[in-house]
């Protein structure tokens, strides 16, 4: 089974360009579904649903959700193939642009948004700079000029990914992305496999339900904000 | 250990402000020094490098094909196209469509044909590249040949460029600074003269003229017109322009097609406006998603087309007259 980890922040069109593709993949025979993770709650299983794909979601709540992703990336995977799927999607939704779900080895799609603005590709992390593929999305609405500029970001931030435009509406784009995506190696396990990049560690007092604001309360994995007024202070 | 590893800072980064660029949107501070890259990162923090978020070998990695790419994209800027070629593939019923229509550099061809009949669908088939591979099954030539995969999917100087009524500026900048965005990406060689070239285009296009600090999101929907077709003619890379519908917009679409032309691109224009069809050279005419035909401007349309377009300054006279406040009272006198 081909296993394709499509991140990118909330709202920029994952879904819809899965749907896209998948529909293409699924018209030269293959079989494809999709596990869907995100932090409080999701409707995209109906949409994935709608169109026949084999869903399955799975729900952080007070995790940090890229954390919970590697977490159950090998269980999701065992599902897809007691599915008996040719191709796996795991969609989920970079909501702190530091973390990243792309594996060593496993095809990595991050999708931006080309409404966000030209800055935007500078500002996503290691889930866009790790990535193979970058799909631009919601073109159809931005000038040529915005689409060139932020074409020319995107390669600036990831030199080595392939670039793909892909109107999540209306599929434009979507068949030369279908066959990047077709060519990626198979993933028969990830015992052992490793994450592109570590996640931060993120064991501050408030990760485990610390709610007290002040000094006191902070201890373990604390990092201060410096401030240019008081940088002579400041050891 | 990779090349880059042993270049001395200063070096690295005088020749190659890319890498400045991209060590910066790490959030790391480097200054100019006699010091190696390899040796600086070895020396960082690894807390620094965590936040960072690549390691080493990663950031190693990334600058030396930052360095490529950027070579690459210099040299790859000026690559023409001299013609396009569109091969028919059948219309909505199945049945083939006859046509072969072959377009050069400077060229415009006109899509005409009731809505709904399949004019976009022909547009999405030129930007795609089409090869036989979308609903219609038509195919697109470059230069006589196919296109190979490279020139199709490289994103920053795609080989088409879209205008449509549904695309907007977006982004909160403004018109000098955005054009100058452009123009710092497409690499020109002096920038400010070409941000203010597009910007006395634009507004040579438009009754509404703007200035260079204007807003983007602000201009009007003629402005935004005219902005978009003199960047498209002048600092655009695509050699193939697509216009879908820009009828009644307030720009002087005869000079918009003049600049269009002289930027010796491959214009299609989906069109309903008889200003613009009888401009081409030629026009398709589509029918029941298939192209039912070819039409040449005949010198007869063309001397029509000077009846027409002096009947379109009179309006615009009358607009004008509207727009400044004045009174249409004295009779219309539609020119013969
Ligand atoms: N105009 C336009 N809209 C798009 C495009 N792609 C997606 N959209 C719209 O953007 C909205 C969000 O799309 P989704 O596919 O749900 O985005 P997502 O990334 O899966 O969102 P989450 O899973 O909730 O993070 C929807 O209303 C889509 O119809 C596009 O290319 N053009
Ligand atoms: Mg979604
Ligand atoms: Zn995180």
């Amino acid at each position: 089974m081909q296993l394709i980890t499509v991140a990118g922040s909330p709202s920029v069109g994952k879904t819809s360009v899965i749907l896209r593709v998948a529909e293409l993949l699924g018209r030269q025979g293959l079989a494809v579904g999709v596990v869907k993770l995100d932090s409080l709650s999701t409707s995209d299983d109906q949409l994935y649903a709608q169109k026949g794909l084999p869903v399955a979601v799975g729900l952080a709540g007070s995790i940090c959700p890229d954390h919970y992703f590697v977490s159950n990336i090998e269980d999701c995977l065992a599902w897809g193939q007691r599915q008996g799927l040719d191709l796996l999607f795991s969609e989920s939704a970079g909501l702190c642009n530091r973390c990243s779900p792309h594996i060593q080895g496993v095809m990595a799609v991050c999708v931006v948004d080309a409404l966000a603005g030209v800055h935007t590709p500078k500002k996503i992390g290691p889930m866009l700079r790790l990535a193979d593929l970058a799909v631009i999305t919601k073109g159809d609405i931005v000038s040529q000029v915005e689409r060139e500029v932020f074409a020319y970001q995107v390669r600036l931030a990831n030199p080595g990914a392939r670039a793909f435009f892909c109107n999540g509406i209306t599929g434009q784009g979507a068949s030369d992305l279908a066959a990047a995506i077709a060519r990626a190696a198979p993933t028969h396990s990830l015992e052992g496999q490793r994450l592109r990049f570590p996640m931060p560690a993120a064991v501050c007092p408030y990760c485990v339900g610390e709610t007290a604001i002040g000094e006191t309360h902070q201890r373990g994995n604390v990092k201060k904000m410096r401030f240019a007024d008081q940088t002579e202070v400041t050891p | 250990m990779s090349a880059i590893a042993s270049l001395p800072l200063d070096e690295l980064l005088i020749q190659h402000s890319c890498v400045r660029d991209f060590i910066d949107s790490l959030g790391l501070e480097i200054q100019e020094s006699a010091e190696p890259l390899g040796i600086w990162l070895d020396r960082l923090p690894d807390e620094d490098i965590l936040d960072a978020g690549m390691e080493r070998p990663q950031i190693l990695a990334h600058a030396e094909r930052l360095i490529q790419e950027v070579a690459r994209m210099e040299d790859g800027s000026g690559a023409g196209v001299a013609s396009l070629t569109l091969i028919g593939g059948r219309d909505k019923n199945g049945t083939p469509e006859q046509a072969r229509i072959s377009v050069r550099a400077g060229e415009v061809l006109c899509i005409v044909g009731p809505t709904g009949s399949g004019k976009s669908r022909l547009l999405a088939d030129i930007e795609c590249l089409a090869q036989g591979d979308t609903p219609t099954g038509r195919r697109i030539l470059i230069d006589g040949a196919v296109p190979d995969e490279e020139r199709r999917t490289v994103l920053d100087r795609k080989l088409v460029a879209q205008l449509s009524q549904n695309m907007n500026f977006v982004v909160d900048l403004g018109v000098r600074d955005f054009i100058g965005l452009h123009a710092q990406c497409r690499m020109v060689a002096e920038p400010e003269i070409m941000v203010e070239r597009v910007i006395a285009c634009a507004n040579d296009l438009t009754g509404e003229k703007f200035g260079p600090e204007t807003s983007v999101t602000q201009l009007s929907g003629g402005q935004t017109r005219a902005l978009m077709i003199a960047d498209a003619a002048l600092l655009s890379a695509s050699p193939v322009v697509l216009i879908d519908e820009i009828e009644n917009a307030g720009v002087d679409r005869r000079r918009a097609l003049e600049l269009l032309i002289g930027g010796e691109k491959i214009v299609f224009i989906s069109t309903h406006d008889p200003l613009l069809a009888l401009r081409g050279d030629r026009r398709i005419v589509i029918r029941n998603g298939g192209i039912a035909g070819i039409l040449e401007t005949s010198p007869e349309e063309r001397e029509n087309l000077e009846r027409i377009e002096r009947v379109d300054a009179t309006l615009m006279e009358i607009r004008e007259r509207l727009r400044r406040g004045l009174r249409i009272e004295s009779p219309v006198r539609w020119p013969q």
